[in-house]
């Protein structure tokens, strides 16, 4: 059977995509960013994850308002990225595990979850940096399942329906009958806010509070409804809704290795945390 | 698990926040032609022909008089009220060369410095 090993999250603008092309991974400015991924980036490679499943929104590069899924899944072979129209490269295509993804697809469905399947997505800088930040030298040879949450258009699906979704994931991965181990991504956050005369909003304490609920009152930040997210984290502070659902898909024990909190980088809080997820004891007598 | 199930708040009155568009159904429908241009604005080409012409390419979308008005001043606020979405409007301060720092003086009304600065302060509160 397949064990998630741990979750991950992760700060993903596109900023960042523009600093690792001009290599300012050691500015003064991005230092203190980057720096916080040399923890993680150590223990993925004592870890050797075979999978990553990658639980982000998109930002208008794949999907528009045409159609625009709560909850999509990739089951593709391969992920490309494409032009986002704010001067970033285009990166490197990313593998797929097609079958891992249709497994936990079926699994989704079956636990009354109805996401959009796509065989062809584009996936945007919310996917590529992240895998790029933690990855590094593996980031384009690590297979991959998109999850993409819509984080654009209200009405959101709440907190606490993304926690579920999270855990719908976890237990889809852990029936999958292959010996493997997987890691589980959000990606976002953490407080902003680019539009409108608030611009520029960033709250440290809440940013605080979901971090220590990743190991801690999960439930007290799950009852948030989302205008009071967008209240308290700013218009696209709510991507903290990625991290919550990779927290759901924590079904063990969860402990935390390690947090970066720093700020800003463009006009955002990057929060970065890497989280243990070790057998329940219960659940392994 | 018990609290899985516990029931979710019954929908309250929605307050206003401050500065604080909210993109839900009105300016999803206000806002979609509008929102379809910025879309297009992910390839290369179309980026080029929208410097060609603004005002034709605002117009085979399908924009609105005030809507193209907007596009034209760079008045990100009036966009924001015209049903314009920040992530897709993101794409148009693409073009204009602008980063996240600019757009936030811009629509602040503080200057690109006094903008920084108030970011900076975020991390004493
Ligand atoms: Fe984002």
């Amino acid at each position: 059977m397949a064990t998630i090993i741990g979750g991950l999250a992760a700060s993903h603008v596109p900023a960042i995509g523009g600093a690792m092309a001009k290599g300012l991974q050691q500015d003064p400015y991005w230092a203190p960013f980057f720096d916080g991924f040399n923890a993680p980036c150590r223990w993925l490679e004592a870890a050797k994850p075979d999978a990553a499943v990658v639980i982000y929104n998109d930002h208008g590069l794949n999907f528009f308002l045409d159609k625009m899924p709560t909850f999509a899944v990739g089951a593709a072979p391969e992920y490309r990225n494409d032009d986002e129209g704010w001067g970033i490269p285009v990166s490197a295509p990313f593998p797929g595990d097609a079958k891992l993804s249709w497994h936990i697809i079926e699994t989704l469905v079956g636990d009354e979850f109805d996401p959009v399947t796509c065989q062809e997505m584009l996936v945007d800088h919310a996917f590529s940096l992240p895998m790029q930040l933690f990855f590094r030298d593996r980031a384009h040879s690590i297979p991959t399942v998109p999850v993409v949450v819509n984080t654009v258009q209200h009405p959101l699906p709440s907190l606490r329906r993304c926690f579920k979704l999270g855990q719908a994931i976890g237990r889809a991965i852990e029936s999958y009958p292959e010996d493997m181990k997987v890691v589980v991504i959000g990606t976002g956050g953490l407080s902003h806010q680019l539009e409108g005369e608030r611009a520029g909003f960033i709250n440290t304490a809440f940013d605080r509070r979901c971090m220590d609920a990743m190991t801690g009152d999960i439930d007290g930040i799950l009852g948030i409804d989302p205008h009071e997210l967008v209240e308290l984290a700013g218009s696209q502070g709510v991507e903290v809704m990625n991290w919550v659902a990779m927290r759901g898909a924590l079904l063990g024990d969860v402990h935390e290795l390690h947090r970066n909190y720093h700020l800003p980088i463009s006009n955002t809080a990057s929060g970065i945390m890497l989280l243990e997820n070790r057998p329940k004891l219960a659940r392994a007598a | 698990m018990s609290q899985a199930l516990a029931r979710e708040p019954a929908p309250r009155a929605k307050r206003e926040i401050f500065g604080t568009p909210i993109f839900g159904p009105e300016s999803a429908q206000k806002g979609y032609a509008l929102n379809k241009m910025c879309f297009s604005f992910n390839s290369a080409a179309a980026r080029a022909e929208f410097i060609r012409d603004e005002a034709a390419y605002c117009a085979r979308y399908g924009l609105t008089a005030a809507q193209t008005e907007a596009i034209l001043k760079r008045d990100l606020l009036k966009l924001l009220d015209q049903g314009g979405n920040a992530y897709y409007l993101a794409k148009f301060a693409g073009i204009l060369g602008l980063n996240m720092q600019d757009i936030g003086a811009l629509q602040t009304g503080m200057s690109v410095e006094q903008f920084k600065a108030k970011l900076l302060a975020a991390r004493d509160s």
